[in-house]
């Protein structure tokens, strides 16, 4: 399981923090592990630049089942339609 | 019930009812995170008295909310009604957690595996109730009304606690004055608070307004 971001606790120091951010998102079984890091510890990038359209950086610029659509369709490989 | 049955029965009342308490907190708390929180831990008590019933008792619903209020064998300090006092809450808390942690180690070495094993069961799960104790036990070190509400609480910390332990307790909490038998004895398990009547009219009200119901 990847660590993915739970959400955020108010609290007035690292112990209360830890204990809450248990309770928030630990009391249900939801998470095996949480970090719990301080908000000025966070880091933030937001400004992604894309000013020429390069869209051959991004995996939706190569549509993988269309291509092997066709490749099947060359080969006569392609599945049947009634299976 | 045997003496180690009726143990077993005033630790499950005073987490069914503290666990009541505590819930009375629910939406009120004083900030949000701490409304969870202690809501989540008011939960976890009820769940213990429920696991703890299950072994006394076929129907654990049946024996939480089906005797006569004076069948109860819960102590007075967990009966006591203290919204919207923060401060109070907080002390009973901090001296039930230390009370509780000392009768569950006991119950953790006991020769009944049955009871042994939801022992260490729960006491996984009191880790944390500790935990948060201890945090609000810091943070209210120097606030009077803190102080004063573990005082005048100890007392009732003592009458729940078995005399076993109150040597222990009494070096952890340093009271000004260690109560007296007379004190201990008008506090003691079963002589149940003032508020007592009203709380057991609340908690039973639902299950009582359609007597033998499956819900």
């Amino acid at each position: 399981m990847a660590f993915e971001h739970a959400g955020s606790v108010a609290a007035p120091d690292e112990g209360f923090a830890r204990a809450y951010a248990h309770e928030q998102y630990g009391r249900r079984g939801e998470s095996a592990a949480l970090w719990v890091v301080r908000r000025d510890a966070v880091m933030e990038v937001e400004d992604f630049v894309d000013e020429l359209g390069r869209n051959y950086h991004r995996v939706d610029g190569y549509s993988l089942k269309a291509k092997l659509a066709e490749a099947r369709e060359r080969a006569g490989t392609a599945p049947s339609r009634d299976r | 019930m045997n003496e180690q049955e009726l143990l077993l029965l005033g630790i499950a009342d005073d987490e069914l009812v503290l666990g009541w308490r505590d819930s009375e907190w629910t939406g009120i708390a004083p900030v949000l995170e701490e409304d969870v929180a202690l809501s989540s831990i008011a939960q976890n008590e009820i769940g213990h008295a429920r696991a703890i019933y299950q072994l006394l008792a076929e129907d654990a619903d049946a024996l939480a909310f089906d005797r006569a209020p004076e069948e109860y064998r819960s102590s007075q300090l967990v009966e006591l009604r203290f919204v919207p006092d923060w401060a109070r809450t907080i002390a009973r808390r901090v001296l039930y957690e230390a009370a509780d942690e000392l009768r569950l180690r006991r119950l953790m070495a006991s020769a009944d595996p049955a009871v042994a094993g939801l022992a260490a069961k729960i006491d996984r799960e009191e880790a944390y109730h500790r935990m948060h104790a201890e945090l609000w036990r810091g943070r209210l070190r120097d606030e009077p009304r803190y102080l004063v509400a573990v005082d005048e609480l100890f007392p009732y910390l003592l009458a729940m606690a078995e005399a076993d332990d109150h040597e222990a307790l009494i070096a952890q909490f340093e009271p000004k004055t260690v109560p007296s038998n007379t004190v201990l004895q008008a506090h003691r398990r079963g002589a149940h608070a003032d508020g007592w009547p009203d709380l057991w009219n609340e908690m039973t009200e639902v299950r009582r307004s359609v007597p033998g119901a499956s819900w």
